[in-house]
């Protein structure tokens, strides 16, 4: 495996709608920003590049098959190598990861990872019965195939076994919504209470409007790099580009049908799932066997096997050992507000069970802004510092890559150069990780980037 | 519709779809007129889209077969015992073709929510409760709907909850042939 840089990204505007282009014309948007920021031309950039991979989630959002090559074609990139991938909600994901396969390999000194998503071609509820086509079609879509239903019902079980209130997965929405304030890419900016978030409609219990992201139209594009790739770009640039390393991939999965998930038993965790500083730990290990004498099985519905396995590849390759301490920032997949209090626990930012606390704890907050909030500990480690699905949108194909822009804007220091204000820009920042979520919980892929020492 | 003839020139038209008489355009097209089509708002039109698909139960057609019959089936390894509430053709873990087996008509309640919006296709439905059941002697759920509950007064309660099946006299071949109640709610 070779080093893998990850120089550049773009992100187009994210809105409602964009019936101003096309899905092509949105993606090249996002392309030539991060083309321009390394001070490269399209030409010049051409010349240099080797191949791309696009995503984009669902044919039926834009009725339009082979949408990849359209884009591939439309930046033209033809007759060089290209692909789509596709997987849910993790998509964008699954593309940044493949473009560092190919880098990785030595297949390409210089990919392009792109993705997009065109969602507002059908009205909300038509795209909401898209979305649940994302789930068994025989058993689970024709009992009343509704996403925010499958999340809900997690929300429900994970209140059962562990108390997690609604007031603590709406002070993620608080929390979230308030650092988009400052995002300008985001396509929310809205301050929020409490209060605000419970008392928006209730969509499916106990999930309102505003514990649940929006759908979008927009693009998001990446450049990945080899050492050989970084020499070529920073020769033609004539000058030295920020070094943002991917150092750690990990994608795991799980089964379609919520009601297919496993209920395994303490030992089983322990020797597949519990992440080093678990097992280390003789009070966590204690913990978790209270857990489990309560009738805790695991994963359950309640949490993503599929994202703790991706956080321990990511964090295995990245020589991660505990998470909470050794993560700058996290960019991580909250379509939901639960989503995000049960990915705190997979990624091993708090224990299983404690996902409701954390929340409110202050820990996963940013420095310096007022969030109207009593929190009892200072941040440690900020979650969605941009403001996530929930405030910045989910352009499902693009959403993955979002993040990885945001994260490379981040370890690059140069917020606020895209942002035009420098808020969000996380002190120092050094080592960052990205996660992308498909439904209800089947693919999900940590990426973790760190600034070159 | 009437056949192209084959020395036709002109192309017959007709009234059905999108029709426009009139779009606004300049009326001369010259080097500033061009240049302002970059400042043209977008066509946006309706584009309907309909399919008709043929689904094959294929090997969970028992299944179906059953609701119909008022039976509950899984499937279950026949080494191991592993049972789904779901039909499912392979065990996961062993990779053997599963059996069936009949399972209990009453179960607990694992989890819910209470759908207010939903897909196009279940809006007029809303407010519905989905459900995930667990039955004793299954290792997996299964995902139906609760009635008998109020949809209004939603509680965690109800996890825990002993609910038995109740089967649609008409079956329309699909999951929804069995849904739950609560298990001590009277016949009707």
């Amino acid at each position: 495996m070779r080093p893998v840089y990850a120089v550049s990204g773009g992100v187009s505007k994210f809105a409602k709608a964009r019936p101003d282009k096309t899905f092509q014309a949105v993606i090249k948007e996002a392309y030539d920003y991060a083309i321009n920021d390394i001070g490269l031309d399209f030409k010049q950039f051409t010349e240099i590049v080797d191949g791309s991979v696009s995503s984009y989630f669902s044919d039926h959002f834009s009725r339009q098959l082979m949408a990849g090559i359209m884009a591939h074609d439309y930046l033209g990139l033809c007759p060089k190598p290209g692909h789509r991938v596709e997987g849910g909600g993790a998509t964008g994901g699954i593309c940044f990861q493949e473009a560092w396969k190919a880098v990785s390999s030595g297949y390409m000194d210089v990919c392009a990872a792109y993705g997009f998503e065109t969602m507002s071609h059908v009205e909300t509820w038509k795209g909401n019965e898209f979305i649940a086509l994302a789930s068994d079609v025989s058993f689970d879509y024709p009992v009343g195939g509704f996403y925010s239903g499958y999340y809900a019902m997690m929300v429900t079980r994970h209140m059962k076994e562990f108390g997690t209130t609604v007031e603590q997965l709406a002070a993620v929405s608080v929390k979230n919504y308030m650092n988009a304030f400052y995002n300008p890419y985001a396509q929310k900016h809205q301050r929020l209470s409490i209060k605000d978030v419970r008392n928006s409609p209730m969509v499916a219990w106990p999930l309102t409007r505003l514990d649940i992201c929006v759908m979008s139209d927009g693009a998001a594009a990446t450049i990945l790099c080899s050492e050989e790739g970084l020499a070529k770009l920073e020769k033609a640039a004539g000058k030295r580009l920020p070094r943002v390393k991917v150092t750690g991939i990990g994608r795991g999965t799980d089964a379609m049908r919520m009601s297919d998930r496993p209920h395994d038993s303490y030992e089983k965790f322990m020797n597949s799932y519990a992440l080093p500083h678990e097992k280390e730990s003789r009070e966590t290990q204690a913990y978790y066997k209270k857990l489990w004498s309560r009738g805790f099985r695991y994963p359950g519905v309640h949490s993503f096997r599929a994202g703790r396995m991706g956080s321990k590849q990511a964090y295995q390759m990245a020589g991660i050992t505990d998470p909470l301490k050794e993560i700058d920032f996290v960019e991580l997949h909250d379509a939901y507000t639960s989503s995000e209090i049960q990915t705190y626990e997979d990624m091993g930012l708090c224990r299983y069970g404690e996902g409701g606390p954390f929340a409110m704890s202050g820990k996963a907050f940013m420095p310096g802004i007022d969030y109207g909030l009593k929190l009892k500990n200072k941040p440690i480690c900020p979650v969605n510092p941009s403001g996530g699905l929930i405030a910045c949108g989910h352009p499902v194909g693009a959403t993955g890559l979002m993040q990885a822009v945001f994260a490379i804007w981040q370890l690059q220091g140069t917020i606020k150069k895209h942002f035009k204000d420098a808020k969000l820009q996380i002190k120092d920042a050094k080592r960052g990780a990205i996660h992308s979520h498909a439904g209800t919980g089947t693919y999900v892929t940590v990426s973790i980037l760190e600034k070159e020492k | 519709m009437a056949k192209n003839k084959t020395n036709e020139t002109k192309r017959e038209e007709n009234l059905e779809g999108t029709i426009v008489f009139n779009l606004p355009f300049p009326r001369k097209l010259d080097k500033e007129s061009l240049k302002a089509l970059k400042d043209m708002t977008p066509i946006v039109k309706r584009q309907p889209y309909h399919v008709e698909y043929l689904h094959s139960y294929a090997q969970d057609s028992p299944f179906f077969a059953g609701l119909t019959n008022r039976v509950f089936l899984g499937n279950r390894d026949p080494k191991t015992g592993y049972t789904y509430a779901t039909p499912r053709g392979a065990d996961m873990y062993t990779g053997n073709e599963t059996e069936w087996v009949r399972l209990p008509d009453e179960g607990t309640v694992h989890a819910f929510t209470v759908c207010h919006f939903g897909s196009e296709e279940f809006l007029p439905e809303t407010p519905f409760v989905l459900a995930l059941i667990e039955f004793e002697g299954a290792n997996t759920l299964f995902l139906t709907r609760l009635l008998g509950v109020d949809p209004h007064r939603a509680s965690l309660d109800w996890i825990g909850m002993r609910v038995r099946a109740r089967y649609i006299r008409n079956s329309k071949l699909k999951p929804t042939d069995v849904y739950f109640v609560p298990a001590e709610a009277k016949e009707e």
